[in-house]
């Protein structure tokens, strides 16, 4: 199998981001998409106000409803990410995120020595959790102004996607935006730039950390459609697929973590073929042939 | 059967999830969400 499920899931990681967000008429005017498409949410973390977008980010989304005077619950979106987590779960985040395949890209430069994890990983690992609770569910909701509206907090203070695909290329084009940024465009920035320096040494450290939308779609990860199963019969425990996973995920002991994207690194090395891939049809999906 | 044994959590949530969403269309959700999202969002952009 080599390298080629590794490289058929950036192609469709790139395919997916170009179709999201492929419209070219905003990247060449320095304007957004405002067309009927945008009210119909994209599974990946994909910024509304990129101007190639096509659609509309569920957190952005999720942020806006809680945050308007009319809804204190948001079935519509959370409605949307039910339907998505129960089918795919983290998939979404492997294969269906432009900001994932940003950060996959950067990692592979070649660059220092690659880290595995960074001290106190396992209480990082539980701030996404905190920041969906807090900046995308509390804070819109409760943190109103005098007629009751609330803000995107996520969207705000965070979210590095918004910051790389809508802020910097909106505010290149744009004299108007570019004559009004001051500190909360410089702290943003300064988030993008860590994060993007950290993914050239750990692998996925915002989808590890800060992603409330992986923080969602990784409590799916156990029981969707798209899981793993671990063939005991098969397994003699050897950690091959803890080594080759790049988030260091015991894989033949918890096959469905919450952490896990599902890129299938896992699968590929293990050397009894013992991870079964669950699909969406009855019966099993056959595991890909080793070479 | 198999099939449904294995995978009834996520049916489950499937249509639960489909019945959030078309209950949030008849609320009018989809709007707020086009709304937001067809103008520019000054906070994404980290300007407002």
């Amino acid at each position: 199998m080599g390298r080629g499920k590794g490289n058929l899931r950036l192609w469709v990681q790139a395919g997916w981001t170009a179709l999201t967000n492929g419209f070219v008429p905003g990247f060449v005017k320095g304007k957004i998409y405002r067309g009927p498409l945008k009210q119909y949410c994209v599974p990946g973390l994909s910024c509304y106000s990129c101007p190639g977008a096509l659609g509309a980010c569920p957190i952005g989304s999720l942020q806006a409803v809680l945050g308007s005077r009319n809804y204190r619950f948001a079935f519509y979106v959370l409605g949307f990410l039910m339907m998505v987590g129960a089918v795919l779960g983290r998939f979404v985040c492997g294969w269906l995120c432009p900001f994932g395949l940003v950060q996959d890209l950067l990692h592979k430069i070649p660059l220092g020595k690659k880290l595995r994890r960074l001290p106190g990983e396992k209480a990082l690992r539980l701030l996404r959790y905190a920041v969906l609770l807090g900046f995308v569910i509390l804070l819109p909701l409760y943190a109103v102004d005098f007629i009751g509206q609330g803000q995107p907090w996520f969207c705000k203070a965070i979210c590095p996607a918004g910051t790389l695909t809508a802020g910097l290329p909106l505010v290149a084009m744009n004299d108007s935006l570019r004559e009004a940024v001051g500190w909360l465009f410089a702290w943003k920035n300064l988030v993008l730039v860590v994060l993007v320096v950290l993914s050239v040494f750990l692998w996925r450290p915002f989808c590890r950390y800060l992603c409330p939308l992986g923080a969602v779609y990784g409590l799916f990860n156990p029981i969707a459609f798209k899981r793993f199963r671990v063939e005991e019969e098969k397994c003699t425990s050897c950690g091959a697929c803890q080594k080759a996973c790049k988030l260091d995920i015991p894989v033949w002991k918890t096959p469905n973590s919450p952490d896990c994207v599902r890129c299938g690194e896992c699968q590929r090395a293990c050397p009894q073929n013992a991870l079964e891939e669950l699909g969406l049809w009855p019966g099993k999906m056959p595991l890909p042939r080793k070479e | 059967m198999t099939f449904l044994r294995q995978n009834l959590p996520a049916l489950l949530l499937l249509l639960l999830g489909g019945v959030f969403f078309a209950w949030g269309i008849l609320r009018g959700e989809q709007f707020v969400v086009f709304t937001k999202a067809v103008n520019l969002c000054l906070e994404c952009i980290g300007i407002g």
